[in-house]
């Protein structure tokens, strides 16, 4: 499997080169009928990741045919994982939603006996950032203050968000505790059923920091309920995130972006992966994609093709070094 | 005040609005009918389909906000005509609602249930319009700790249910809790009992687990008694098809109470319509059943329960709404079709975006007169059901369960599962045991395992914490007094005929 995944890495790059060459002739290397499998039930984010390409390429014109969105839930995105690696490998019509999520269960070890450079990474459409957030009539105006608070009292201050001790929104907490010098398990961390929840319990003080997304925030930041503390993006973000300072504006160095993008079977012809890296990358450069985009909260980002698989595998390796710091991992 | 209210009803009278709110609550009362699609499958099968026709912020949101309230209508259908839930509010409308099939009165029951849910879903959007911002500062002061005593105050309700066998009623709840700990363990990440297939790491589905307890072991029992008896089975005469107003009377007191329970519920972020039902069926039990004919074909326990699921359906609106916060899966679906409008649900809305709030609230109106209209003359149709020779509606049966539950996973993994639960149920059920204690303590228990260990680390593992509030303290009483009273209030009232005598 190693040397397969060698090899085709290797035949990838100089295939990449040539294929740059041929130019546009590659439309054919995928067939008219698409499909993108959103790795959970309908309506979570993943389905929104599909229908961002599927709308997107529909309303660009980049596909003539409507792109097919399935659900296949089960094990956090590892029944998909599973199932493109085992049964659909070499299909060139398949393209699977996945995120940040989806790289921390992949360096956890949660994908069963797969690992991230078994798939073909395709690339990212949009990203979304984490976010520090404390109810609007909580005493910390900055990081600072809540992180200077946080030392003094660590058991004044409990965490919540989304996602399980060991997810991506955990991580986040994580994250800005080890850039404070503070262990990541003296943490108080509540693990809600998805952001809304983490959020109620915000307003109704029951935590005290949420570790959310800045698209999620954008109607309670308008109400005036919540007051973001930093934003875990490289920059500051535009619109109304303009006066969210970032985290390492304020001295601790975290960033937390959520990349939204997809990936393909691990025996796809490089004829079509190249013809589908075009396709996005063309996608991601119209301007009516660019309003569907932002409809949808995201922010831009273009890592395509194997940019993008350098990253995802990058990030992966990153996660499990973390994930052993904290004892995460067997 | 109203100002949004009135200009509301200008959105949603408008020709093209009253035919997606009829639309939406036709779609809606099939999906909640046919067992495997619920309301969160439908909206979002509906979502992209509103968007890509090019409908207006709010004649979308109408249109999906119909499908939902539609869905909790038409899942009491094979609640009542299979005696398989055909959503998750639908549960408690199994256990007197099918009894009152097998007697002959499917078509009142469908009818009872039609005006329950009519007056149900009544109730809370007059509470939605009234108190919504007021509502959504209750919603939030509920924390981790306040939503564990509503379970331990859930469960103790659920004692009023162990009548004849309370050994078992309890048994049957632990075999439900047991279940619901199948999967990623939501606050730690642990795998537990997921024996290392991933497809069972999100749990053992609400579907599956539903279809093939309540669905499967009916087919399982169908089969058997055909075999046994060497003919098609007796089946229940087909006598009245509509409910008549004296029925409907002697419910009153059970609906408008189940309603305003319901709504409380609905309101609540996280718990929702099959909790609302459990409360209200047990509430109703405990304060109207004299002659001990729940569970037999009393109109009232049907009546309770529908009245509360519609009535909790609307009341996940507030959340929504008011904080941008969704109080279900179904609404958090919507709310995803409101971001892709570019509006932000929340406090803003109301001033922002009033047409799209009013118009919203102002289809809730007609869409639920809508629905009264459509399932009253329908109840007739659908009674005709129980008609069908068991050899056609046996495979009939399966086949939906089947392509119910395929439809949802794609994945041959969830149909094995749901034989196995079928099995599991058919042997529960040969052993006397009751579904709906597995069923609830399935849903309840999860609730109240991830809220204890949310409060627990809030606190650090100081368990004074989920007593503190007020709120928690008042339901810990609440549940305390319902285990207690029973036993006691015969023994004082006995006492008083001593001492009077």
């Amino acid at each position: 499997m190693k040397i397969n995944s060698t090899l085709r890495y290797a035949s990838g790059l100089a295939l990449m080169g040539s294929a740059l060459l041929i130019g546009q002739a590659q439309a054919q290397a995928i067939p008219e009928s698409t499909e993108c499998i959103a790795p959970a039930k309908p309506g979570g984010g993943y389905d929104l990741t599909c229908r961002l390409a599927a709308n997107g390429l529909q309303d660009t014109g980049l596909i003539s045919k409507p792109m097919m969105v399935s659900y296949m839930p089960g094990g956090i995105g590892a029944v998909a994982y599973n199932h493109v690696n085992g049964v659909r490998a070499d299909d060139p019509s398949l393209i699977v939603a996945a995120s940040t999520g989806a790289a921390v269960n992949l360096a956890l070890g949660k994908f069963g006996e797969y690992d991230a450079d078994e798939v073909r990474w395709l690339g990212a459409l949009g990203v979304d950032y984490g976010a520090i957030v404390v109810s609007a009539d909580a005493p910390w105006q900055s990081l600072d203050e809540l992180m200077t608070d946080l030392k003094e009292n660590p058991n004044e201050i409990a965490f919540g968000a989304g996602g399980t001790v060991g997810s991506q929104d955990w991580m986040k907490a994580a994250l800005i505790a080890k850039s404070g010098d503070m262990s990541p398990r003296d943490l108080r961390y509540v693990a809600f059923e998805g952001g809304g929840e983490a959020l109620a319990a915000l307003l109704g003080d029951h935590i005290q920091v949420f570790t959310g997304d800045l698209s999620e925030l954008r109607s309670q930041l308008e109400g005036g309920k919540i007051r973001v503390l930093a934003a875990l993006s490289e920059e500051r973000m535009g619109g109304p995130y303009a006066d969210i300072p970032t985290a390492a504006e304020q001295g601790y160095d975290v960033e937390w972006p959520i990349w939204r993008g997809y990936y393909m079977g691990p025996e796809v012809s490089d004829e079509a992966y190249q013809a589908w890296v075009e396709r996005m990358q063309q996608l991601s450069e119209d301007p009516v994609f660019a309003e569907l985009r932002e409809a949808r909260g995201l922010f831009p980002m273009s890592r395509f093709g194997e940019d993008f698989d350098r990253y995802v595998q990058g990030q992966v390796a990153e996660f499990k070094g973390l994930a052993e710091e904290v004892g995460l991992t067997k | 005040m109203f100002d949004f209210l009135i200009d509301g009803f200008g959105v949603a009278l408008t020709p093209l609005n009253l035919g997606l709110a009829f639309l939406g609550a036709l779609l809606g009362t099939l999906f909640g009918a046919l067992p495997g699609i619920g309301p969160i499958n439908g909206i979002a099968i509906l979502m992209p389909l509103a968007y890509t026709l090019g409908l207006p912020a709010e004649s979308s949101l109408i249109l999906l906000a119909a499908v939902y309230t539609g869905a909790e209508y038409g899942g009491r259908m094979s609640s009542i005509l299979l005696n398989v839930p055909g959503d998750a509010g639908a549960v408690m409308t199994t256990l007197d609602g099918y009894p009152l099939a097998q007697q002959g009165l499917a078509g009142p029951a469908l009818g009872l249930s039609a005006v329950s849910s009519f007056v149900g879903a009544t109730i809370a959007i007059i509470g939605l319009t009234l108190f919504a911002p007021l509502l959504a500062n209750v919603a939030v002061m509920f924390g981790p700790a306040e939503f564990f005593a509503l379970m331990i105050f859930a469960f103790s309700s659920m004692s009023v249910m162990m009548g004849k066998d309370p050994i078992k009623t309890a048994i049957g709840a632990v075999l439900g809790v047991l279940i619901g700990t199948v999967g990623i363990d939501s606050g730690s990440g642990v795998l537990r009992y997921t024996l290392g297939m991933p497809e069972l790491y999100d749990g053992i589905d609400f579907v599956v687990m539903i279809i093939g307890l309540f669905a499967i072991s009916e087919i399982l029992l169908m089969l058997e008694n055909s075999h046994s008896t060497d003919n098609d089975g007796e089946l229940p005469p087909l006598g009245r098809v509509f409910v008549s107003l004296k029925e409907v009377l002697v419910c009153k007191g059970a609906i408008i109470r189940s309603g305003l329970i319901g709504f409380i519920i609905g309101v609540l972020p996280g718990t929702g319509a099959s909790v609302a039902g459990a409360v209200s069926y047990t509430t109703e039990k405990r304060l109207s059943d004299k002659d001990n004919t729940f569970g037999t074909g009393d109109m009232r326990g049907l009546a309770a329960p529908e009245s509360a699921n519609n009535a909790a359906a609307v009341g996940s609106f507030v959340p929504m709404l008011t904080l941008g916060i969704p109080g279900s899966g179904t609404t958090a679906v919507l709310l995803g079709a409101l971001m892709l409008y570019n509006i932000t649900p929340g406090p803003m809305m109301f001033t922002e975006r009033p047409e799209v709030a009013g118009g919203l609230i102002a289809s809730l109106y007609i869409g639920n007169i809508v629905l009264l209209m459509l399932n009253l003359p329908l109840a007739g149709v659908f009674a005709r059901v129980l008609t069908i020779p068991r050899w056609v509606l046996v495979p009939a049966i399966a086949i939906l369960a089947f392509v119910g539950v395929y439809q949802l996973h794609s994945d041959l993994f969830a149909i094995y599962l749901m034989l196995v639960i079928g099995v599991f149920g058919y042997l529960l059920r040969k052993l006397g045991f009751s579904l709906a204690p597995v069923i609830l303590g399935y849903v309840l228990g999860g609730l109240m395992e991830q809220n204890l260990r949310r409060a627990l680390s809030i606190s650090g593992g100081d368990v004074g914490i989920l007593w503190q509030s007020g709120i928690s303290l008042g339901l810990w009483v609440a549940a305390v007094l319902l285990l207690v009273l029973p036993w006691l209030v015969p023994k004082l009232l006995a006492g008083r005929k001593l001492s009077a005598g």
